[in-house]
């Protein structure tokens, strides 16, 4: 029983990064109607740029903040230089300049940092104060700092103009714009948000894999399927399906013979028996198209 | 533009003209710059799968490396257990790639642009793995892979890689070939009409759920044909090359040919041999540049600002100019 409950509660902790990715995909899908396939890539570019921090003698806590900041920055840069220019191409193009900044995050990644794979401090002390053998210290602060942070989000959409303004665009550009809205602006501040939030994903699941240009390949895999299990136009569904997407996990690589090795092709299957059985996830809206 | 063009005396001589220089090539170039030029058709001929599914049909995959590593083992394991003839391979290889690639097509038909993209994208990436799973260790070779042989020459006084050269040539003219004709065909025009407007292509009577998912097989069939080929090419398999970033490799090479052509996956195929050997002599040399996988992502998204119909098109666009212009100055 114990075991199950420590790998339900990693699973939760693990989820809850698969969480934060999960929701940047689902802010610039629901800006744009588009997953970022580089958002995996932007987040450990995010966590090599706190990683420099750390080195030149930052302490932890200013380095993530740092880096959250430097990604918000570079988020809407990205959207302003290079996505722009195919806002409005077919979706092709667009799925191909994603996959372009995928690979030149990787590759520059690995041409600054090398690939050789590096220890990340975690964020939160050894020592809490009281000792736990159902989960370690790292796992917990990973799940009250995603809590905190999707706290964070939400009040930031529901409560604040700008936040107002976001979700308007979103939902309906042309009337957005005929408000006073700058649409074009709130899609760079959905980018710069996603990045940041995709930055703290990055840098929670550091010390956990290790720092190296491949690290989120898995992890925007198992955010997509949390993104699209939740639903992908509903956060809080995506949130919670980064959350089961975790936990379903570590179950599987614990209970299912050959489990622990084929991770990935489980995410697989995820994605695909979603996708076929549920498209609209468990709590997206069905999306009815006028011909 | 988006079919296939019409035989015309122009297009036969050009065609002439390219088979003579193909057919001379390996003859006044060295074994192994033939044995590249081998390995440029081997991806020509997976472009076309790529192209004729998302040029033509409008289905997207950035998991065409999966069919690829679905032919190549197809082939290696036939050879490296069972020692079969190579050329006896590749039938098989295409149709167990069609049949995976038909079986993928099937969830695939309630999936559209995006989410499609990102079922293949899972595929790409969950593949390496699979192909190092412990259960299937003893047929795949695990992470070490598979050795296997160069097929010997066919003809006396050809070496191996000359002879692997025609024999790629060949396959590849006769797979143009092929799709040329199914694209110019009946199917052809329900295949484009599904992605020009599906709703109003199933209300003209296509079966399109029958069409999407054949395109899906034919498609992986053809990446398959690469797939093995490439390892007659390589005389090795192993789990890691058939990675997200070869899947990467094919999508460049498709948008730089042109997606919606076929002569322009030679381009392609070129392209992915040759511009990363050059990219890396470059950045070899001078310690500022950014490393090749960079320059290829700048390529390809600079590529679809400015030229998204590829070498191709461009060659389409300048010979149309062309004609208006003589008919012009004629008129």
């Amino acid at each position: 029983m114990d075991l199950f409950l420590q790998l339900t509660l990693a699973g939760l902790a693990i989820g809850s990064i698969y969480s934060c990715v999960a929701l940047a995909v689902v802010m610039i899908y629901q800006a744009t109607d588009h997953f970022n396939f580089a958002q995996g890539e932007m987040a450990m570019f995010s966590t090599y740029v706190a990683w420099t921090l750390v080195g030149l003698g930052a302490p932890v806590w200013l380095a993530f903040l740092l880096a959250v900041g430097i990604s918000f920055l570079a988020g809407v840069i990205i959207e302003r230089v290079i996505v722009k220019p195919v806002e409005n191409a077919p979706v092709l193009n667009q799925i191909i300049v994603f996959i372009g900044l995928l690979v030149i995050f990787n590759a520059v990644a690995g041409w600054i940092w090398e690939f050789t794979i590096k220890p990340f401090p975690s964020l939160f002390p050894e020592d809490l104060g009281f000792k736990s053998t159902l989960i370690g210290p790292h796992h917990l602060g990973v799940i009250a700092l995603t809590l905190g942070v999707l706290a964070l989000v939400f009040a930031f959409f529901r409560f604040t103009r700008v936040g107002l303004a976001m979700r308007a665009a979103a939902a309906n550009p042309d009337s957005a714009r005929l408000v006073g809205i700058s649409v074009g602006w709130m899609l760079a501040l959905g980018w710069g948000l996603a990045a940041s939030i995709g930055a703290v994903g990055g840098i929670l699941v550091a010390p956990i894999v290790y720092l190296e240009p491949n690290m989120m390949a898995g992890v925007l895999l198992y955010g997509f399927a949390g993104a699209l299990l939740g639903g992908v136009s509903s956060p809080g569904g995506a949130v919670l399906g980064g959350l089961v997407v975790g936990v379903l996990e570590n179950w599987v690589g614990q209970y299912v013979p050959g489990g622990s090795e084929l991770k990935l092709t489980f995410a697989l299957i995820l994605i695909v028996g979603v996708l076929v059985f549920k498209p609209a996830g468990l709590f997206g809206r069905v999306v009815v198209r006028r011909v | 533009m988006d079919r296939p063009n019409p035989i015309t005396p122009q297009l036969l001589a050009g065609f002439g003209i390219a088979i003579v220089f193909a057919a001379v090539v390996p003859h006044l170039v060295s074994d192994f710059t033939s044995f590249q030029f081998t390995q440029a058709m081997a991806y020509g001929i997976a472009l076309l799968g790529l192209n004729i599914l998302t040029g033509y049909n409008g289905q997207f995959s950035i998991g065409h490396s999966a069919f690829y590593a679905v032919g190549a083992y197809t082939a290696a394991i036939l050879l490296y257990h069972f020692e079969w003839n190579h050329y006896a391979t590749l039938p098989v290889a295409a149709l167990v790639a069609f049949a995976v690639g038909f079986l993928f097509g099937l969830p695939a038909l309630r999936l559209e642009g995006l989410y499609l993209a990102l079922a293949t994208f899972a595929f790409a990436v969950a593949t390496p793995q699979l192909l190092k799973f412990d259960a299937f260790e003893h047929w795949t070779g695990g992470v070490q892979g598979l050795f296997v042989p160069k097929p010997e020459p066919l003809i006396e006084g050809l070496s191996a890689d000359q002879s692997l050269y025609y024999v790629t040539l060949a396959i590849m003219v006769l797979l143009m070939a092929v799709a040329w004709c199914l694209l110019r065909s009946r199917s052809g025009r329900a295949i484009m009409a599904i992605r020009d407007n599906p709703i109003a292509a199933s209300t003209m009577g296509i079966n399109t759920a029958l069409y999407k998912t054949t395109t899906f097989g034919i498609s992986a069939m053809y990446t398959g044909i690469a797939g093995a080929l490439s390892v007659f090419v390589t005389e090795f398999v192993a789990p890691d090359a058939f990675n997200f970033f070869l899947a990467v490799n094919l999508l460049v090479g498709s948008v730089v040919g042109g997606i919606v052509s076929i002569p322009g996956v030679i381009f392609g195929g070129l392209f992915l041999v040759f511009v990363p050997n050059f990219a890396q002599d470059i950045s070899r040399a001078y310690p500022f540049v950014p490393p090749p996988w960079a320059i290829f992502g700048i390529f390809l998204i600079l590529a679809i600002y400015f030229v998204p119909f590829g070498v191709w098109g461009a060659v389409e666009r300048a010979l149309a100019w062309w004609k208006r212009k003589s008919a012009g100055l004629g008129g």
